[in-house]
């Protein structure tokens, strides 16, 4: 008891040194009443402590507060840009960058493949030259950027910093966040082109490349989002994303990398869904064993490589196609569910995405609810404002013990190794088995109505269909196959093939990092589906077995 | 013209000339039984026999559906016209299914494959009685290979692979198959062996159990193929997923109907195959006329009479199978 | 009153039954196109099965022309998509006119992201019925079922 004592002050005066070092908003630290608020509350360990439950920040939202990031792209490069153009106006610093599925997919907006999808759910990006409309007028040593995507991660990187480059930005001055989690594709999102194994060697040529060349940016956001949105758990999404995440670690260390240059540079990307305690303690949890295994199972002495730093949405999958007004309240609660636990950026998802990509009154409220969170609730005043509370400490030892089981599980499937369980469990069907049956469950529950989702099963009247919504120009693929067409024609073909041609050779050698010849070719305006074919001549393409 | 209304002969005649709708359908009649099946089944039966029949069985999660697609790709590129009947469970509680086959032979099967998915309908037996209708529809209309794939758990699933002309059975490592296989009976009924995963640790240990139990196979008997014939079945290692092994696996399989074509081999298989679907037809017809007897009350007076202790229940049955023979 | 019924002696469920056995309905379902939202999918795989059909599920990266074959291969009764890209006015449309140049006369219905005001196009392109996000699971046994019938006739 004594010594407990004796520990927690003396953590308590450590904490409350790194607190004292840190900057701090100006804004009253005190209630609406004007009561006088701690930092923190409760035991040790505290925020900025291992393992971090409390959070990674010793004075968490004092400090500063989440980043309020919102996704834009729809349309050609040059909708998206002025779109861009507007953001950066009003003083946001980090653009989001969403492509269409053609380009997500690795497929030419003139392939048989695109037709009606392109421009739809994002940008067409084709060649450099739509790259370079997209960030057309823009400074690129000067933003954040954040791109979604991954079968061709390397293609949108190379392509990025080709632009950086004839802009006159040297790539070591790049700064942002490519998502390039593989892994997560053959679990829950299918956005995968090749099979797991060549994918992971692109995975981790990106991360050797990033941490020569481009300090600032980060090569990998490990998403258990799609996860969730794919019918998950909360304890599944969890720990699949934290097993990914140990599986990326592994393969980089495989591939020659020491574990503290990168490790920093990983980011997480969770979900927050309507279960408030449960999505707490979810985050809580993911805090604690990240730290823990990235200490004392792969030996990282960096501190910076244990803490896990996450970005959060709001569960698009809870938002309802009736009476999508009420789906407001549903990401304030959401978005207070992770503000509570402690995400480092949030993404709040609009009212009216059930039916299509969000108007801009429908984005506006939906930061606007974030700011509500953020400036009138309290919750960025005192870190891990529900800690020590029994219920939800409790929450958090449940989440860790299920992620812990299956983490076991794929250890076991891999003999010993995360990285071998996942691609075991890719390749058994594991992952999507499991999501599938949750996924299952929980539409047996809503249909038995032993689960309440207002507005479906209960609660039902005054519906009124939404009427205005997103239109994204028809014209938009008659427009990008024409320019598609035209830099075609400009371009220089023996110059193309004889990038696509390196690359070829690049790919052949398992030692050659892809990303050199990658940019190469890009610079050549060799297409996206063009780079993708020539990758999977050498690496085949990935079917998932069906498991239903 | 829709295809449910069209007659039987005109079916099968547009099945001959290669309308791959009319194969549908006819397999759809053929799956359900009934009047119309026999009718099938008449048309069909004498024109059967130029297709190689090959079953292929192993455990659930042996690869074997990918497997599959790789061969008919390699079929295809041999200038064959394979068919594939994918064999997968029912629900026990619905009787409906999830038949999923198809997406993992999609991406390596030409165009000009034909695929279909047959749900075993909760009857083991009916499966029996299905898959050799099937299979004659196609032979018909001009598929060749036909082949039919099994998960091999059941022992009528195993029945009817051993049935085919060629057996393939797939083993992977790690999963004690060998051991598996040896107490399935499958060991006996396997013409070719293919060790998939071959490039998982494990995969030789699979090849030298399989090896041992084949060099045992002279004293349990099994050394001689279902023709009579003693016949070592090939062991092929192969990684489906990547496509290794493939033409081995095609070459062995072809191999073995090529050892089928001396003598009378194959004539004494396929004998072996129509006497174990009459078997079958006939023990089906039995029993439906047993079921309707004891359901329309005709057999009450015999099982009154042994309730009441005149004649024992075995002097009952034997005068209900006189009566059962008897009748039509 | 008879002793025993057909039950008795089917007791175990492995013999056919006499005569012919009941029709089972057989449901291609698909994803057309790119966009790889599978859940609701699978989730429609499961109902459909609970419900006593047969599903040929070939899942993701679907075009109408393996979505055709099939339907001929293997005789199925009706044909279910899911859309979550904002393609289905291109699609959805597309893959009614594949059938009908193929001479199938089986139903489309398509389910997913689909906006209200988008129904009516769909529906008036031949779309045999359109399930918006939130259907239950009845909802989705139902309209199939009742797809086959009217396409029947």
């Amino acid at each position: 008891m004594g010594e407990d004592a004796t520990d927690r002050s003396a953590s308590e005066d450590r904490w409350r040194a790194a607190y004292n070092a840190g900057t701090r908003r100006d804004v009253p630290y005190e209630t609406m009443s004007g009561v006088p608020l701690e930092p923190v509350y409760g035991d040790a360990p505290f925020p900025g402590q291992f393992p971090y439950t409390r959070g990674i920040h010793p004075g968490m939202y004092r400090g500063r507060l989440w980043t309020m990031r919102m996704f834009a792209g729809f349309g050609t490069a040059e909708d998206t840009n002025a779109r861009f153009k507007e953001i950066l106006r009003n003083g946001g610093g980090g653009l989001s960058t969403a492509f269409d599925m053609p380009t997500l997919m690795g497929h030419d907006s003139d392939s048989e493949w695109s037709e009606g999808e392109v421009g739809r759910a994002g940008v067409a990006i084709d060649t450099l030259a739509d790259m370079e409309d997209l960030f057309a007028g823009i400074d690129l040593g000067n933003v954040s950027t954040s791109m979604t995507i991954n079968g061709p991660a390397n293609i949108a990187l190379a392509q990025y910093v080709a632009v950086a480059e004839k802009g006159g930005v040297d790539r070591d001055r790049l700064s942002g966040t490519i998502q390039n989690d593989i892994l997560k594709e053959y679990q829950a999102q299918k956005e995968y082109i090749y099979p797991p194994r060549p994918s992971m060697r692109i995975v981790t040529d990106m991360m050797r490349f990033t941490t020569a060349e481009m300090p600032r940016w980060h090569p990998v956001s490990i998403s258990g989002y799609h996860i969730r949105e794919a019918g998950s758990t909360a304890a599944q999404e969890l720990a699949f994303t934290l097993a990914n995440g140990f599986a990326y670690v592994e393969a980089a260390v495989a591939a020659g990398l020491n574990i503290d240059e990168f490790a920093r540079r990983l980011s997480f990307f969770f979900n927050s869904h309507s279960d408030f305690f449960e999505e707490l303690g979810k985050f809580r949890a993911a805090r604690r064993i990240w730290a823990r295994w990235m200490r004392d199972h792969y030996q990282a002495r960096d501190e910076r490589s244990w803490q896990c730093r996450f970005h959060t949405q709001t569960a698009g999958v809870s938002l309802t196609a009736q009476q999508p007004e009420i789906n407001i309240a549903r990401v304030a609660l959401q978005a207070f569910a992770a503000a509570a636990g402690g995400t480092q950026s949030l993404h709040t998802d609009s009212y009216d995405e059930a039916h299509a990509l969000p108007t801009e009154d429908a984005a506006r409220i939906a930061l606007r609810t974030q700011q509500i969170v953020a400036h009138e609730t309290g919750v960025a005043m005192v870190a891990d404002p529900f800690g020590g509370a029994p219920f939800i400490e409790w929450m958090t030892d449940e989440m860790e013990r299920q992620a812990e089981a299956v983490f076991a599980h794929l250890l076991d499937l891999g003999g010993g190794s995360i990285l071998e369980g996942v691609y075991e469990g890719i390749e058994n069907g594991y992952f999507v088995g499991e999501i599938a049956d949750a996924a299952y469950r929980f539409e047996r529950e809503v249909n038995a109505q032993r689960r309440i989702i207002v507005g479906v099963n209960a609660f039902t009247e005054g519906d009124n269909p939404e009427k205005s919504l997103l239109r994204i120009d028809p014209t938009v693929e008659e427009i990008q196959l024409k320019r598609l067409g035209e830099v075609k024609q400009r371009r220089n073909s023996d110059a193309v093939a004889a990038s696509l041609a390196a690359l070829g050779m690049a790919a052949e050698s398992p030692d050659t990092n892809l990303m050199p010849a990658t940019i190469d070719a890009v610079k050549t305006y060799a297409t996206e589906g063009e780079i993708t074919r020539c990758l999977s001549e050498v690496f085949g393409t990935y079917t998932e077995a069906a498991i239903v | 013209m829709s295809y449910r209304n069209r007659t039987i002969p005109e079916l099968v005649e547009r099945a001959i000339d290669g309308d791959n709708r009319a194969v549908g359908r006819l397999l759809t009649i053929v799956e359900r039984g009934g009047v119309q099946s026999e009718e099938v089944a008449a048309l069909t039966h004498p024109q059967r026999g130029r297709a190689h029949v090959v079953g292929i069985t192993g455990a659930p999660g042996a690869g074997k559906s990918t497997l599959v697609g790789r061969l008919l790709a390699e079929y295809c590129r041999r200038g064959h016209r394979p068919a594939v009947l994918a064999i997968d469970p029912s629900s026990p509680i619905s009787g409906g299914a999830i038949l999923g086959d198809r997406i993992r032979m999609d991406d390596v099967v030409p165009e000009g494959t034909f695929v279909r998915s047959m749900a075993t309908r909760g009857h083991q037996g009916g499966l029996a009685l299905a898959v050799p209708g099937a299979v004659r529809v196609l032979d018909v209309a001009g598929f060749s290979p036909v082949v039919i794939e099994t998960v091999g758990v059941g022992q009528v699933e195993v029945d009817v692979v051993a049935a085919a002309d060629t057996a393939v059975v797939v083993a992977t490592p790690g999963m004690g198959d060998a051991v598996q296989a040896n107490k399935a009976g499958l060991l006996e009924v396997a013409d070719v062996f293919v060790v998939n995963k071959a490039d998982r640790p494990g995969a030789t240990d699979v090849r030298r159990d399989l090896e041992l139990m084949l060099d045992l196979a002279h004293v349990t008997g099994a050394d001689t193929d279902a023709s009579g014939a003693v016949f070592r079945p090939e062991i092929i290692m192969a990684t489906a997923t990547s496509g290794e092994g493939t033409v081995a696996v095609v070459d062995a399989i072809v191999d073995h109907f090529e050892h089928l074509h001396i003598s009378d081999r194959l004539e004494r298989r396929r004998a072996g195959r129509v006497r174990a679907e009459i078997r079958s037809r006939a023990e089906q017809e039995l029993l439906d006329r047993l079921a309707t007897m004891l359901h329309t009350g005709e057999l009450d007076d015999i099982i009154r009479d042994s309730v009441a202790s005149h004649r024992s229940p075995v002097q009952a049955a034997a005068e209900i199978v006189g009566r059962l023979t008897g009748n039509h | 009153m008879p002793f025993g019924g057909v039950r008795d002696i089917y007791r175990g469920g492995n013999r056919l039954s006499p005569a012919q056995t009941p029709e089972r309905l057989r449901v291609v379902l698909a994803k057309l196109g790119l966009d790889g939202h599978d859940r609701g999918l699978k989730v429609v795989a499961r109902i459909l099965r609970d419900s006593g059909m047969e599903v040929i599920f070939l899942g993701l990266r679907q075009t109408t022309s393996s979505i055709v074959a099939a339907v001929e291969q293997e005789d199925a009764d009706a044909v279910g998509l899911s859309m979550h890209n904002a393609g289905h006015l291109t699609l959805g449309p597309k893959m009614v006119r594949a059938l009908d140049e193929a001479g199938l006369d089986v139903p489309v219905v398509i389910g997913g992201i689909i906006p209200p005001e988008d129904e009516r196009q769909l529906l008036d392109a031949g779309v045999a019925a359109v399930l918006g996000p939130g259907a239950s699971a009845t909802e989705v046994v139902e309209s199939v079922r009742s797809a086959i019938v009217a396409s029947r006739g």
